[in-house]
């Protein structure tokens, strides 16, 4: 495979300052090229968050940098940032996110609506596909309450999905599913990095599931301990 | 746009109690603030419009505002002489050359003009002894210059010339000697004359001090009575806009030296009142409003507390600091908007309330009732009052929200 790489860190350190520094990762450096469906593992607290939060572009590096398609985005500043995660990332939180006035639909809707690229019938469609997918077209209506934790899941990772982005960063998602619904979102992840060139980052502890991706990153302690 | 005010919504209709206060709050300010301003602006331009009406628009008169210098001054102006003692010289008191003045003045657009000589009287009907004010006039330029024949509520202004010795009184002063038209009665002058005179016409202008003082006789029978033949001692002007009173009433007293006050200089202490009325009246509402702003700095102020999450998630998704903001910005203007309308609808209804009371007082001016003064620019001065309180109330609050790192929060957990 030689595509070109979509993100990178390079020596990327992040020191959260206090009293008390606490060093969440150390001298990080990972390339991830296009289409390429990678997953990241390693013990709780081995800083596996705290990486996918940099990738994202919602944190900054202490030391070191962030480069998205070439460029340099740990220079860009906060207003640039947001832009670039509207337009190109998609991101899946640990623990699912989503608004709780607005349904289903409205949360998956919110990222489109806000890139404002299409029509409000057209988003509305592409939302339903996109529930859809995950078997979630019944619960389109519904409010975060009204749905069990699995099923928020997959909401959250249908809006992460939402304007088509380059990049997917998804901590845990399958983390409250069923091994049969944690498959089904893992084979949508390959079919997006092998059918559309969408590149995915996906956080997991189950190795069973890592080992489906293209490589896997193990962390320890902040730093990179194998890849490959 | 539209996202963000269904985001901004949301926030609120979740919250309708905090909500409907905030707005309540808002509509309150902007309703009482409608409603005493009718009333004030209403008692205040009543008020003026019965001063334009009744009182000449400006009064020159035998006075000056310096007492004059004295010869030896006006000589030796910076020298080491001081004058002490003095008695002035006994000068005839009036308007030199007035009927000259008063042709000078007429001459001019938009101007009428009318001579009168004001002295003290005493009226004596039966047993009652009354002082009073009378004013010679000349009926033909008097009618063009004072009101006094439209306020007349018996009688005619033409009685004085079709009747040898006619005069006219404010209805309060036939009231408390008890005579009335057709009556005769004795006017006693300072000079010492005694003139029997019939009531030929009785007045009433609202203006209380007018009405319980005033009268009115032809400029001759004034000059006998006063023993001071030829004599004018004030010169009243009616200008058709009334606002260069002020201004016509400065040159023509630097003209002629003779002290010259427009009606604003004549009635200065009850319209410094209007001002003190007036900043009472928007420092009440701007209470009302400072206290509605408290309720929407905290209702924006929990919201964002409360959805400190929801702040981290759509700054995931890729908002901006400047849409976080106007989210929050749009909440406070949204609790301003509906509030002002609410405010006016309060307002609107408030002053109906008002126009309906119905009471008797007799204070500078008689009134049955509020005189209300109904204008948008009141509706307009309310409703941008409280977008600005809504708008100042919820910027500190937005601020804070869009500076909130998303990765604090989501660091956090659960
Ligand atoms: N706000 C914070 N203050 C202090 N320490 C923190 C903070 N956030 C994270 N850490 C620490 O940083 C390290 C990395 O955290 P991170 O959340 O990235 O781990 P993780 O690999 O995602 O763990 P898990 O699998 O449990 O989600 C942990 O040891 C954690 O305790
Ligand atoms: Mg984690």
């Amino acid at each position: 495979m030689n595509r070109k790489p979509l993100i990178e860190a390079r020596d990327v350190t992040r020191v959260l300052p206090g009293p008390v520094p606490v060093t969440l990762v150390w001298d990080i450096n990972l390339t991830v090229r296009q289409g390429e469906f990678i997953a990241i593992v390693g013990a709780s607290g081995s800083g596996k968050s705290s990486l996918l939060y940099l990738l994202g572009l919602l944190d900054v590096p202490t030391l070191g940098a962030i480069f998205f398609e070439g460029a340099n985005t740990t220079e860009l500043n906060r207003e640039a940032q947001a832009k670039m995660r509207l337009a190109h990332l998609g991101f899946v939180f640990q623990f699912h996110f989503l608004l709780p006035e607005f349904t289903a639909l409205g949360n998956v809707m919110i990222p489109m609506r806000k890139k404002g690229a299409l029509g409000e019938a057209e988003i509305e469609r592409e939302a339903r596909a996109l529930l859809a997918e995950f078997g979630m077209e019944e619960y389109a209506h519904r409010l975060p309450e009204e749905l069990s934790g699995g099923e928020r899941q997959r909401v959250a990772i249908a809006r992460a999905l939402a304007n088509r982005p380059a990049l997917i960063l998804a901590d845990e998602p399958t983390g409250n599913l069923d091994s049969k619904n944690a498959q089904q979102v893992f084979d949508i992840f390959k079919r997006m990095a092998e059918k559309n060139g969408q590149t995915v980052v996906v956080v997991t502890h189950e190795t069973h599931l890592a080992r489906q991706t293209h490589r896997q990153v193990q962390l320890l302690d902040g730093r990179i301990a194998a890849n490959g | 746009m539209r996202l963000i005010l269904d985001i901004a919504v949301t926030h609120l209709v979740h919250r309708k109690r905090q909500t409907l206060v905030s707005v309540l709050g808002v509509a309150m300010g902007v309703g009482f603030f409608i409603a005493m301003a009718a009333m004030m602006q209403g008692f205040q331009r009543y008020f003026v419009s019965k001063i334009i009406d009744v009182s000449p628009h400006i009064i020159m008169k035998d006075e000056f505002r310096t007492p004059p210098r004295q010869p030896v001054e006006q000589r030796y102006a910076n020298g080491a002489v001081r004058l002490l003692n003095v008695r002035p010289r006994d000068e005839r008191r009036g308007i030199k050359n007035g009927m000259v003045v008063i042709d000078a003045i007429a001459r001019q657009p938009g101007v009428a003009v009318a001579p009168t000589l004001a002295g003290q009287i005493f009226l004596r009907y039966g047993t009652k002894d009354v002082s009073a004010t009378l004013y010679g006039i000349e009926p033909d330029l008097e009618r063009r210059v004072t009101f006094l024949e439209q306020d007349l509520i018996a009688g005619s202004l033409n009685g004085l010339h079709t009747t040898a010795n006619g005069i006219i009184l404010g209805s309060g002063l036939a009231e408390k000697i008890g005579a009335s038209l057709g009556d005769s009665l004795s006017i006693i002058s300072p000079a010492g004359v005694i003139l029997k005179m019939k009531i030929v016409a009785i007045f009433r202008s609202g203006v209380t001090a007018k009405d319980n003082y005033e009268s009115f006789a032809l400029l001759k029978k004034a000059q006998i009575l006063q023993d001071r033949a030829n004599v004018i001692n004030q010169i009243r002007i009616r200008l058709s806009d009334i606002n260069q009173a002020a201004a016509l009433a400065r040159s023509l007293e630097a003209r002629y030296d003779y002290r010259t006050e427009s009606w604003e200089e004549t009635n200065k202490n009850v319209l410094g009142i209007f001002v003190i009325q007036n900043g009472i009246m928007y420092s009440t509402v701007s209470a009302i409003l400072i206290v509605a702003a408290f309720g929407i700095f905290n209702i924006i102020t929990t919201v964002i507390h409360e959805k400190e999450r929801d702040i981290a998630i759509l700054k995931s998704i890729g908002f901006n600091e400047d849409a976080i903001r106007g989210i929050f910005l749009l909440e406070g203007l949204a609790v301003g908007v509906i509030g002002t309308m609410i405010g006016w609808v309060l307002g609107y209804g408030l002053t109906e309330l008002l126009a309906s009371v119905r009471f008797s007082v007799e204070g500078f001016v008689k009134s049955e009732g509020f005189v209300l003064y109904y204008t948008f620019k009141h509706y307009l001065i309310a409703g941008s009052f409280a977008m600005v309180a809504s708008l100042a109330a919820s910027y500190l609050p937005a601020r804070k929200a869009a500076a909130v790192n998303p990765v604090d929060i989501i660091r956090g957990g659960v």
